[in-house]
């Protein structure tokens, strides 16, 4: 078997877990944002309530 | 509760996938025709079957949405449908790679890479429309019916390899009326497609909270905007 045999399976399993690690890394900034966003909307509530009072 | 299964899920996969490699690479030979590049089997066969169990699962649970209208439904339909695309796009991707050595081309029209492809974008397009839609009822609704419809092709491209005889090869699992591989070969494969459905169980929990959490954020945007 020619060595390219070796190099692309070594291609083939890289790509696989860039996908994965690309996926998990999109999801841990989402996470972060979200939580942001979460607590931006929490202190407006609070903040719309107080002038409601 | 939900954090420990997370975590417990993921280092379990973790260590099978590790353990894995170790097997696929030092262990396990290489395969009389084609060498080494067959060992992208143990990532591309695994990942196509978790992809399609997660668009089925998806499916259920659009079902769900449409009979109950409760939002909970689309939340974990988005979500499996985004982790199944995911491990689509490894099984494309994987699948190329070796279509490359093998075949001596990248790509090639032949009915099971294109139902593949047309399923993976039929699921792209799943995101654009949710994109599109700002309604959660409206959103919710009209991906539930095109998740429902998507998974007629998943059927397409499994029947595939046996309804045509062209560049993909027909079944080699026995479990699909195949000839089989060698048990010490075959081990591996059936330990990633269980490494690789913990992972995106575990994904699929962390992307449903996710979900959840856009959900409150808009109840509390309309009860902001209420003042």
């Amino acid at each position: 078997m020619s060595p390219q045999n070796y190099t692309f399976m070594f291609f083939g399993f890289t790509v696989a877990w860039l996908i994965v690690i690309g996926y998990v890394i999109s999801i841990a900034l989402r996470e972060k944002n979200l939580r942001k966003e979460l607590d931006r909307v929490k202190r407006m509530v609070e903040e719309g309530e107080q002038t409601r009072r | 509760m939900r954090l420990k299964i997370i975590v417990t899920l993921t280092a379990v996969a973790g260590l099978i996938l590790a353990w894995n490699l170790y097997r696929i690479f030092l262990q396990v030979p290489d395969e009389a025709n084609q060498g080494a590049i067959f060992r992208i089997i143990y990532f591309h066969v695994p990942a196509a079957i978790t992809s399609f169990t997660g668009f089925y699962i998806a499916m259920f649970s659009a079902i769900g949405y449409l009979v109950t209208k409760d939002l909970r439904f689309d939340s974990i339909a988005a979500s499996v449908n985004e982790v199944s695309l995911a491990l689509a796009s490894i099984t494309l991707c994987t699948g190329s790679i070796w279509g490359r050595i093998i075949w001596g081309i990248w790509w090639t029209w032949d009915p099971r890479l294109t139902s593949f492809f047309v399923c993976w974008l039929i699921y792209v397009g799943y995101f654009m429309l949710r994109r599109a839609i700002d309604d959660p009822t409206a959103r919710a609704r009209l991906s539930a019916v095109l998740s429902i419809f998507a998974c007629v092709d998943i059927v397409l491209v499994w029947k595939s390899i046996e309804w045509f005889r062209t560049q993909h090869p027909g079944p080699v699992l026995e479990i699909r009326g195949g000839g089989g591989m060698a048990p010490g070969m075959e081990a591996p494969l059936w330990w990633n497609f269980l490494a690789l459905l913990m992972l995106a169980t575990a994904l699929i929990l962390i992307r449903t909270r996710q979900e959840t959490m856009k959900l409150e954020i808009d109840a509390l945007r309309r009860h902001a905007h209420a003042f």
